[in-house]
């Protein structure tokens, strides 16, 4: 059998978790739930590296892939869950809507 | 078809399921501490996932950092923040059945849309040559990776310190 139709259910799976993600991003107005809602669009394109690696049989090259995804990931979130909190400090809201220092 | 790999296709189809109602719970939950939980129960998935396609040092990492760390920086960052008033959360109620009314039929049409879209093999792009060993391929031409890896978390640590500055 065809090695893509065998991971065919993956990519199901991955599509469908990165809609999640792409949808919570979409609607949602809250600075910390966004931040969740990008893990999640990572979590899937990890998922995709991997399933990858297993296709093309690069599955070491998959995995330093991921490590290198896993530092970024983990410094955006903290550096964006800092930002986050800087700015609740500043605005007393998490609520997206509210921040309007910088309109013109 | 093979039994064997009809019982490992079913075991990673359950494993994927669960891993989609983890981020199905962290999208929807209201509260924090739950999402972040539902979260980290996604990562312990996709490290399990990691594991049976024989990904170990890639899952390692992901359970140790991904379902660790970034929980405990949810958590922090939760706890530093204000706790929603029964107002905000009535209104949290409100909003989400009107925001997330259209998930369900998103998820469906693209899940169909999916299962029914014609598989075509993927031109696969021409490799130099086939590494197997992870630590060969991180250290040798990947080495590049590590130093970015480096200034990345290096950028991270001064984005924090200057965020959290006492003002003087």
């Amino acid at each position: 059998m065809n090695l893509i139709a065998l991971f065919m259910p993956f990519g199901i799976f991955i599509a469908l978790m990165a809609v999640v993600g792409l949808y919570c991003l979409i609607v949602t107005r809250d600075m910390l739930r966004i931040l969740l809602a990008l893990e999640i669009i990572t979590k899937a394109v990890t998922l995709l590296l991997i399933v990858g690696g297993a296709i093309s049989g690069q599955m070491a090259l998959a995995q330093t892939l991921v490590l290198t995804l896993i530092v970024i990931e983990v410094v955006v979130m903290v550096t964006a869950a800092g930002i986050v909190i800087a700015v609740f400090k500043h605005t007393g809201t998490l609520d997206v809507r509210r921040l309007r220092s910088l309109k013109g | 078809m093979d039994p064997n790999y009809k019982i490992a296709l079913l075991e990673n189809i359950i494993l994927m399921a669960a891993m989609l109602l983890g981020t199905l719970a962290t999208a929807m939950l209201r509260q924090f501490i739950k999402a972040a939980i539902a979260l980290a129960f996604t990562s312990v998935v996709l490290c399990i996932l990691m594991f049976k396609l024989a990904a170990p040092w890639a899952a390692v990492f992901e359970l140790s950092v991904c379902a660790g760390l970034i929980t405990v920086v949810f958590i922090s960052a939760v706890s530093l923040v204000r706790p929603a008033t029964e107002e905000e959360r009535a209104a949290h109620v409100r909003f989400k059945v009107r925001r997330y009314f259209l998930l369900p039929v998103v998820l469906l049409a693209v899940g169909c849309g999916l299962s029914y879209m014609p598989v075509r093999p993927l031109p696969l792009l021409a490799t130099t040559e086939l590494v197997t060993d992870m630590r060969a391929l991180l250290w040798g031409p990947r080495a590049l990776d590590l130093l970015g890896q480096i200034l990345v978390l290096l950028a991270g640590v001064w984005g924090v310190v200057i965020l959290f500055k006492e003002e003087t």
